[in-house]
């Protein structure tokens, strides 16, 4: 087990598949990208001010320390979107056009 | 005459504010973030999820049921928008915004139940992958069925502190410690006021010697020194010094964190209500009567976004504001209704009161941090830096250290660093900390992105 | 009854940009100083504004004092001893697809630019996207000028404020002054509070409160109180040098933005909320956030997906011809403005502060400022 989250429950359900900075990984479905991402990994992004590594804070949308990206480059709340099959994700920083690095 | 009512939020204090509405014949706007209601005490888990009232819940089951049924029977008559931000207010109208489209929303009546958030304290590396808020790590847990972290402590203060580190014992996490900053003798002193809701006091008895008998070790009156890690692995312990003086480590990957509760204001702030100082929690508060009537026109705030009096509390509040409003548009109110509705709230104020004597703010333990700890985490900013526009550059309140230093202007906003800023900007100074004022908030209420555009123009 | 009274060579009335960097500049030229703010420095137009550090598009005449103040700001962290984040990336003025007559204007005004030695590179919107990927299609062309640049408005202010005081200069704050008079040779300044100010020469650079004090000596001009629209994006990685702004008619289409070093996206423009400057209040309009995301967007179709998480305004007033009110008073002797700069003071600012010293310190300045007298509301 490599992730920072532990499932305690709730553990019957449906495998949704997505990927992480091209690695896919497997969550359930009803995870939240952030549940999701945190149960294969030990962060979701890097702070942008600091050396450290950031794995979300409040989980109810108001730190707003979760946000990650699409390939799209769309910002996504990690802790209020729900997982879906396909999701692909980067924790990149965004490339000099702001766009999402290949 | 017009009877356009909008509601923000639809947790407990929503959902009874909708229910008041709806009876007296009006069908409202209920706006909220979730994609489901019930707000953060009741939160609900997704579908498709198995667990039972009971196990989510525990003694608040029946209450959580309630409100939940509630909400969902009065759905063919309400105009109800889930995952929906209001994130503007003004000229009497809401801007709710959804999957990059905004609306402008007008009302008569705006009912504010927004709810709170965990206030927290900043500790030496509190920004390292793993410090969860208190009230997040009950989230994962209630609407995740997670726990945060392979061995968990709880630092900080207050009932919740202790109520969910039962819950993650009795969902199987491995709960390490459970660390209060409050002295046990102020608990002890409260006990007159926290009587005003015997259940909830025993509650609070129990859990602790539940947490005990786990093998968790529980501890009061310390000081927290450091969350100690590495910057890409995350948390590896907590240190703090014990009320006797000792300094105790405690290993673990994750830690949940809270000092109680902060009310979320900024829609209050930017419908223009006045604020006033609580002495109390130390934190300023939009100014309502008892029926909660703010100071700005049509304008009503009930539950936790206004004051801290918990989930049962906001049910009570959130009926009296409707009660209010709909008085104020001219309909009959049931008198007895709301004379009944008033002493419940006065008992619950007097919990509260009980509460913030026994679980006070480190205001002390805030003032004192070292220059090297962030104090904002968004933007990595550290005490030395903020008390350096303080005396460097002359600010004399935290408006004016956040433009010099960056504190409070990072993506919360001020949420979670706030309350610390006016503590070590007033200790500075050796004023008292209403002296530092508050934060004035800001639109957009939560980030919007630059793409977000009119549906209604 | 004997109130307490501060003297000094010059008062000055209004701690904005202007006010500080003269008190900075007479303090500089050996001139005691008493610099009277009603609030805090450099918070309302001077601190909330974009932070445009931008020469291209002020009229022509307005050049000799924005290269004066081109100078100051280029020297400004040695100058103030604080770093104002004054960053030279350049500047670049463009016109949208839809309105191909500013390309006309914008070569005009290059040719007469470079006479007053501001060098403009006109380049096609081909060409500007070839340097500038992020550009969007709906920009036609548009104006370089690479040495101008932006800085840290919260900042600017409070630093000459400082500086000023290491000079010996004091600076007051929250003191509002409600009474203002010659009397013999010297002007008396009453404040709210009963504390009394004298000096002999006056400097009022109040801003959208001008008005007020400028009456109580006789002359009028009116000033509308204005609020800019002003966001911010998250932080993303640094890579727009130059500020850019769009060159139309329109105020709504009126939209800029540059990057901080810190990686954040200051946009701002179109159109501007009323403000309240009795109450002190300012407020950002939603329906104007929104024409300015959608302006942005055509000016840079990439910056749809950044989230902006936060807004503001301030108190900015406005002449009716949008040139300031700079010079001596058309009535009283020793008595001098610089205020309605109409929310373009922010570049000019030092240059202002530079050039008021000047003309209260000897008299003269050969900077062209004689179109700003109050005398043509007159």
């Amino acid at each position: 087990m490599t992730g920072r989250f532990r499932r305690l429950d709730e553990t019957d359900r449906a495998l949704v598949r997505l990927t992480v900075d091209g690695s896919e990984i497997t969550a359930l479905e009803g995870d939240t990208l952030m549940v999701a991402m945190l149960n294969s990994g030990l962060a979701l992004r890097n702070a942008e001010f600091g050396p450290e590594r950031r794995a979300g804070f409040c989980l109810m949308g108001a730190c707003q320390d979760c946000w990650v990206r699409d390939t799209d480059g769309n910002a996504l709340r990690a802790c209020s979107t729900p997982v879906e099959n396909g999701l692909a994700i980067t924790t990149q920083p965004l490339t000099a056009d702001w766009s999402v690095a290949p | 005459m017009s009877e356009r009512v909008v509601i923000i939020g639809a947790g407990p204090a929503g959902v009874r504010a909708a229910e008041a509405v709806v009876r007296a014949g009006i069908r409202p706007v209920v706006i909220d973030e979730g994609s489901r209601s019930g707000g953060q005490i009741y939160r609900r888990q997704p579908e498709g999820f198995k667990r039972s009232y009971e196990t989510l819940y525990g003694s608040e089951a029946d209450r959580a049921r309630a409100v939940h049924e509630t909400f969902d029977a009065l759905l063919p008559q309400i105009d109800y928008r889930p995952e929906t931000l209001v994130w503007n207010v003004a000229e009497g109208r809401v801007w709710a915004a959804r999957a990059g489209e905004t609306e402008a929303i007008p009302y008569d009546r705006l009912i504010v139940c927004s709810g709170a958030t965990d206030r927290l304290a900043p500790v030496p590396g509190w920004q390292l992958a793993g410090c969860y808020s208190l009230g997040g790590s009950q989230v994962a847990l209630k609407a995740q069925a997670c726990s945060i972290g392979g061995a968990v402590v709880f630092m900080g203060t207050g009932p919740l502190l202790y109520y969910v580190a039962s819950q993650y014992v009795k969902a199987g996490a491995n709960v390490v410690a459970v660390l209060d900053t409050s002295p046990f003798a102020g608990r002890v002193r409260a006990l007159p006021k926290l009587a005003e809701q015997p259940d909830l006091l025993w509650q609070g008895v129990t859990l602790t010697f539940g947490l005990i008998r786990a093998g968790v070790t529980v501890l009061s009156g310390i000081t927290p020194v450091e969350i100690s890690g590495d910057p890409q692995s995350g948390i590896s312990g907590v240190t703090v010094r014990t009320a006797s003086g000792d300094v105790r480590q405690f290993d673990c990957d994750a830690v949940a964190m809270g000092w109680h509760l902060r009310p979320e204001t900024q829609i209050a702030d930017l419908a223009r209500a006045s604020f006033a100082f609580d002495p109390r929690t130390r934190q300023w508060l939009p100014e309502i009567d008892g029926d909660g009537r703010s100071s700005a026109p049509g304008l009503y705030l009930a539950g936790d976004g206004a004051k801290i009096l918990g989930a049962r509390s906001a049910e009570v509040t959130g009926e009296l504001a409707a009660l209010a409003a709909l008085g104020d548009m001219g309909h009959a109110v049931d008198k007895d209704r709301r004379c009944y509705l008033m002493a419940q709230r006065a008992r619950y104020v007097r919990f509260a009161e009980g509460l913030a004597e026994a679980f006070p703010w480190p205001h002390q333990f805030v003032a004192d941090t070292a220059d090297s700890t962030i104090v904002c985490r968004c933007e990595g900013v550290t005490a030395g830096t903020l008390r350096a526009s303080v005396s460097e550059a002359f600010a004399t309140e935290t408006n004016r250290a956040k433009a010099f230093s960056r504190v409070g202007m990072g993506r919360c906003q001020g949420r979670y660093c706030g309350n610390a800023s006016a503590e070590i900007v007033s200790a500075l100074r050796g004023e008292a900390v209403e002296r530092a004022g508050r934060l004035r908030g800001q639109a957009p209420v939560k980030p919007i992105p630059v793409g977000t555009a009119r549906t209604d123009a | 009854m004997s109130t307490p009274e501060l003297t000094a060579d010059v008062a000055i009335i209004g701690g904005g940009l202007m006010g500080c960097s003269a008190a900075f500049f007479l303090a500089q030229r050996g001139l005691s100083v008493i610099l009277l703010e009603t609030d805090k420095v450099g918070r309302q137009a001077s601190g909330t504004n974009f932070g445009n550090v931008r020469r291209q598009g002020r009229p022509i005449t307005q050049l000799p004092l924005a290269n004066r103040a081109s100078r100051i700001w280029r020297q400004a962290n040695e100058l103030l001893g604080s770093d104002v984040e004054y960053l030279q990336n350049g500047h670049i003025r463009v016109c949208f697809r839809d309105r191909p007559e500013n390309v006309g204007k914008m070569e005009e005004y290059a040719v007469q630019a470079r006479e007053e030695g501001l060098d403009l590179e006109l380049l096609s919107g081909n060409m500007l996207r070839e340097r500038f990927p992020w550009l969007g299609t709906d920009v036609l062309a548009g104006s370089h000028s690479a040495m101008d640049g932006h800085a840290n408005p919260r900042l600017a202010a409070p630093a000459f404020a400082r500086a000023a005081m290491k000079l010996g200069a004091r600076v007051i704050e929250d003191t509002k002054i409600v009474h203002a008079a010659k009397i013999g040779e010297d002007f008396v300044l009453e404040a709210e509070d009963g504390r009394r100010f004298r000096a002999p020469t006056l400097l009022v650079t109040a801003g959208a409160w001008a008005g007020k004090i400028v009456s109580q000596f006789g002359e009028t001009v009116k000033l509308t109180p204005r609020a800019p629209t002003m966001s911010v994006t998250e932080p993303v990685p640094y890579s727009i040098l130059p500020a850019v702004g769009v060159m139309t008619p329109d105020e709504v289409e009126t939209v800029y933005f540059r990057q901080v070093a810190r990686g954040n996206i200051v946009l701002g423009g179109s159109t501007r909320a009323p403000s309240y400057p009795d109450e002190y209040r300012s407020y950002v309009m939603p329906q104007n956030t929104m024409t300015q995301f959608q302006h942005l967007r055509r000016l840079a179709p990439a910056l749809a997906k950044l989230q902006v998480i936060r807004v503001w305004s301030g108190i900015e007033g406005y002449t009716d011809d949008a040139l300031p009110v700079m010079g001596p008073s058309g009535t009283v002797p020793g008595l001098f403005y610089a205020f309605g700069f109409s929310g373009s003071g922010f570049q000019i600012g030092p240059g202002v502060g530079e050039t008021m010293a000047e003309l209260i310190a000897t008299g003269h300045t050969d900077i062209p400022i004689g179109q700003y007298s109050i005398g043509r509301f007159g």
